[in-house]
């Protein structure tokens, strides 16, 4: 049987991977190397520049407020909604304490599951563009309503420098939450259930069963999330995009490097130097991935 | 006359090669996104459509080459198009296909056709994703216009195209000397205002400064917010005012030594005082919730009367027409006088022949492109155009006797009060990074308590990075 081995696996490899290596890996490839010229989007046929949209890189504080911006959203992004995750998946899996043996979540948790995963089913877009209203300026604002109904004057929040950034993690927060809920979830339930009511039975309460039991068991969970969140903060484009006010401002105080590279390529016609910028973001994203998976290795446990 | 496509073995190896590149649509995240065929198709002419020349066919089209065309369906819409423009160019070459496209977001659509050598024959370059005009011209994708500009008009007899202008319109055009672009549609800037608020408060429009801020005190009094503008996307309408009170004080080379990039041309001190005026006007009059409005947010509040005074182009009128109560009335005043020693009289505007149109050089058939663009610059074409946009083109007394609007009328009366004063500025579409500079600027002078001082060296510092940087390419005026 074995000679057929090898003309089978190909058989099912190679649509995939053509598909891979086109779609993917080719256009990858091309821009590293627009990344050397100068081509400005029109012509047939770039100059090769060398180092040079690099080098400029290293002077644009543009760019590095970019980069810090990634480096805030890379602190309190997977944080925040790793944390709000795991509360609710616990309250929603394991929370209402035990009956009959099994671990049961509170009381409407089946409810609150649909309810926590709506945010993942809408675009992106639509999303950035509800916020606008629930951050909209004057009293017509959800947000300001609200403030208003206390008798505080309204905030600009979007066109606030120094609430912004903040404005727009929420958002991203409130949007992944779900998911993630969703994943913990998966996770909790394949903790064997004997494991809990031995916990049970040596007096564990709520606390210690979810640091003790359920977060040691997580673990390989939440480095998955982990990484997942920060990689979804190296990108933030579309709702920065959409939300913020002049696409990144006010005056360049919410934006990020796809939005950096999105101005300098479609809007300035430097796509050589915007395709620099999106190498040097892959280099950050990929590096970060790395750092993450061997910082956060453990052993796992054999359940 | 021939429109041959390349050989056939060419055709096969470019479109293999475009189809490599279109992969360079998932390119890291964005930038090889419409990047279609880099590398690919040298820059070989292809063979172009010619006819012969006669005193009705003065630029020498090909009657039976097809000719295709792509309009920006935006504020103005497409009908001027389909109805006016390609009815006329089909009266003269009845045998001729035209294709009419339209677009939204012309650079994603046509960004592609132009890298890879096979652009439609004139394009309507314009709405918020418009390409880089000064990259085509400099990347020899623009037909020259000269021969279009020296032939005779379609129906104003005795006159060639260029005499039929408004003046200024081919400078408007122009890079470095040379016209490529056809500016068609003329725009005026002022400050808009509902006719009817003023009459039934008795308000009359303001011509100097001090009456200008008394107005905005009454206003004030009357709990509406005196003057605003939308800081979330509309910034670029407001240093507009700035420039024009820059222009008033110190005359229209200020704004030239803006353009050319001259050393100090943003300190000078027209431009400080102007954003000091400004500025003061922003802390006192303005609604900082602005500040995170679109234009058409604030816009609709000066349709509900509770914004007094706002700063647009002469497009207000129609992009608001779904909006604007009966009986509105938008009218426009030029912004007042800044001092009593101007340099400019309080009747200057700001006035620019905007909307781009360009033929393709490398297109199939440039000679038809240029004979449309001679037909929207017919006496009938250009009438056709203003009535069914409520926008004024460059060519000269086109709406003679027309009254299609209040503000129409309005803007009308102001150029003709204006005179020879009009002016205007190139560096905002010449150096897009300037741009964006001032109007973050901008909000920070009028919104968040920002200082003349501080607006000007920010924007001379932008500057002089530009005049630094040797990869964009300079222009002057």
């Amino acid at each position: 049987m074995r000679h057929g081995r090898y003309p089978f696996i190909v058989g099912f490899l190679i649509a995939p991977v053509t598909i891979y290596v086109t779609f993917v890996i080719a256009p990858y490839i091309q821009a590293f190397y627009l990344a050397l010229t100068n081509w400005r989007g029109v012509s047939a046929n770039p100059k090769f520049i060398g180092l040079d949209n690099f080098e400029r890189l290293l002077t644009d504080d543009t760019f590095w407020k970019a980069v810090r911006h990634h480096g805030v959203l890379l602190l309190v992004l997977p944080l925040v909604a790793i944390a709000i995750a795991l509360v609710f998946a616990f309250l929603l899996n394991v929370g209402g304490g035990s009956k009959g043996g099994a671990m049961r979540g509170v009381w409407g948790s089946r409810f609150y599951r649909i309810v926590f995963f709506f945010p993942q089913v809408l675009a992106v877009v639509i999303i950035a563009v509800i916020f606008r209203r629930v951050y909209a300026p004057d009293e017509t604002g959800l947000v300001n309503g609200l403030l208003g109904v206390v008798g505080i004057d309204p905030i600009p929040i979007m066109a606030d420098k120094n609430i912004a950034l903040f404005a727009i993690i929420a958002v991203l927060v409130w949007q992944a939450v779900g998911f993630y809920v969703v994943l913990f979830s998966a996770g909790m339930a394949s903790v064997p259930k004997d494991i809990y009511e031995a916990a049970v039975l040596d007096g564990a309460g709520r606390s210690s069963m979810f640091f003790k039991v359920t977060l040691p068991l997580l673990w390989d969970t939440l480095q998955v999330a982990w990484v997942y969140l920060g990689i979804a903060a190296f990108d933030a484009f579309a709702i920065v995009n959409v939300l913020s006010i002049e696409q990144g401002g006010p005056d360049g105080a919410t934006t990020v490097l796809g939005m950096e590279i999105y101005r300098n390529a479609f809007s300035y016609s430097q796509f050589g130097y915007a395709s620099a910028m999106g190498v040097a973001l892959f280099f950050l994203t990929i590096t970060f991935a790395a750092l993450t998976l061997r910082v956060s290795r453990r052993e796992t446990i054999e359940l | 006359m021939s429109v041959t496509p390349d050989g056939t073995s060419d055709l096969t190896r470019r479109t293999l090669l475009r189809r490599a590149a279109a992969a360079g649509l998932l390119a890291t995240p964005a930038a090889g996104l419409l990047s279609a065929c880099v590398g690919g198709g040298e820059d070989e002419p292809t063979d172009q459509a010619e006819g012969e020349k006669s005193a009705t066919n003065p630029l020498g089209v090909d009657g039976k080459a097809p000719l295709e065309i792509y309009i920006f369906n935006g504020g103005l819409g497409t009908k001027y198009a389909t109805d006016v423009h390609v009815p006329s160019y089909k009266k003269s070459f009845p045998e001729a296909e035209v294709k009419f496209n339209q677009a939204e977001e012309m650079a994603t659509v046509l960004q592609p056709r132009f890298t890879s050598n096979e652009p439609p024959d004139m394009v309507n370059n314009a709405g918020s994703k418009l390409m880089d005009q000064g990259a085509l011209v400099q990347a020899g994708q623009v037909q020259d216009l000269t021969e279009l500009f020296d032939a005779p008009s379609l129906d104003i007899p005795g006159k060639t195209v260029k005499d039929t202008l408004v003046p200024g319109t081919i400078e408007q055009g122009s890079f470095n000397g040379k016209p490529y672009v056809l500016n068609y549609a003329f725009t005026v800037f002022g400050l808009w205002y509902s006719d009817k608020l003023f009459q039934t408060n008795g308000w009359a429009p303001p011509k100097t400064w001090s009456e200008f801020t008394a107005l905005l005190d009454k206003a004030k009094a009357a709990g509406k917010t005196g003057y605003a503008y939308a800081g979330a996307n509309a910034a670029y309408y407001q240093y507009l005012v700035i420039l024009t009170t820059a222009a008033k004080i110190g005359g229209p080379d200020v704004l030239k030594n803006i353009d050319n990039l001259e050393d100090g041309a943003w300190t000078a001190e027209p431009v400080k005082q102007a954003a000091q005026m400004w500025g003061e006007i922003g802390a006192k009059y303005m609604n900082k919730a602005h500040l995170g409005l679109q234009h058409t947010e604030v816009q609709l509040q000066q349709n509900q009367d509770k914004v007094v005074f706002y700063p647009s182009g002469s497009w207000l009128e129609n992009e608001q027409a779904k909006d604007t109560p009966a009986g509105f009335n938008y009218a426009v005043v030029p912004v007042p006088s800044a001092t009593s020693s101007d340099k400019l009289p309080q009747t200057a505007i700001y006035a620019a022949a905007g909307e781009m149109y360009f033929v393709a050089a490398k297109g199939k058939n440039p000679r038809g492109g240029m004979e449309y663009l001679r037909h929207m610059l017919s006496k009938e074409g250009a009438k056709g155009f203003t009535q069914l946009t409520k926008v004024l083109t460059v060519v000269q007394g086109a709406t003679e006797g027309l009254t299609i609007s209040p503000g129409l009328t309005s803007s009308e009366a102001m150029l003709k009060a204006a005179g020879s004063d009009y002016f205007a500025y190139r560096w905002d579409t010449w150096y897009k990074k300037m741009d964006d500079e001032c109007r973050a600027a901008t909000n920070e002078l009028m919104f968040n308590g920002g200082d003349a001082n501080k607006f000007v060296t920010r924007m001379q510092k932008v500057a002089d990075d530009v005049k630094k940087d040797p990869s964009i390419e300079k222009f002057k005026r």
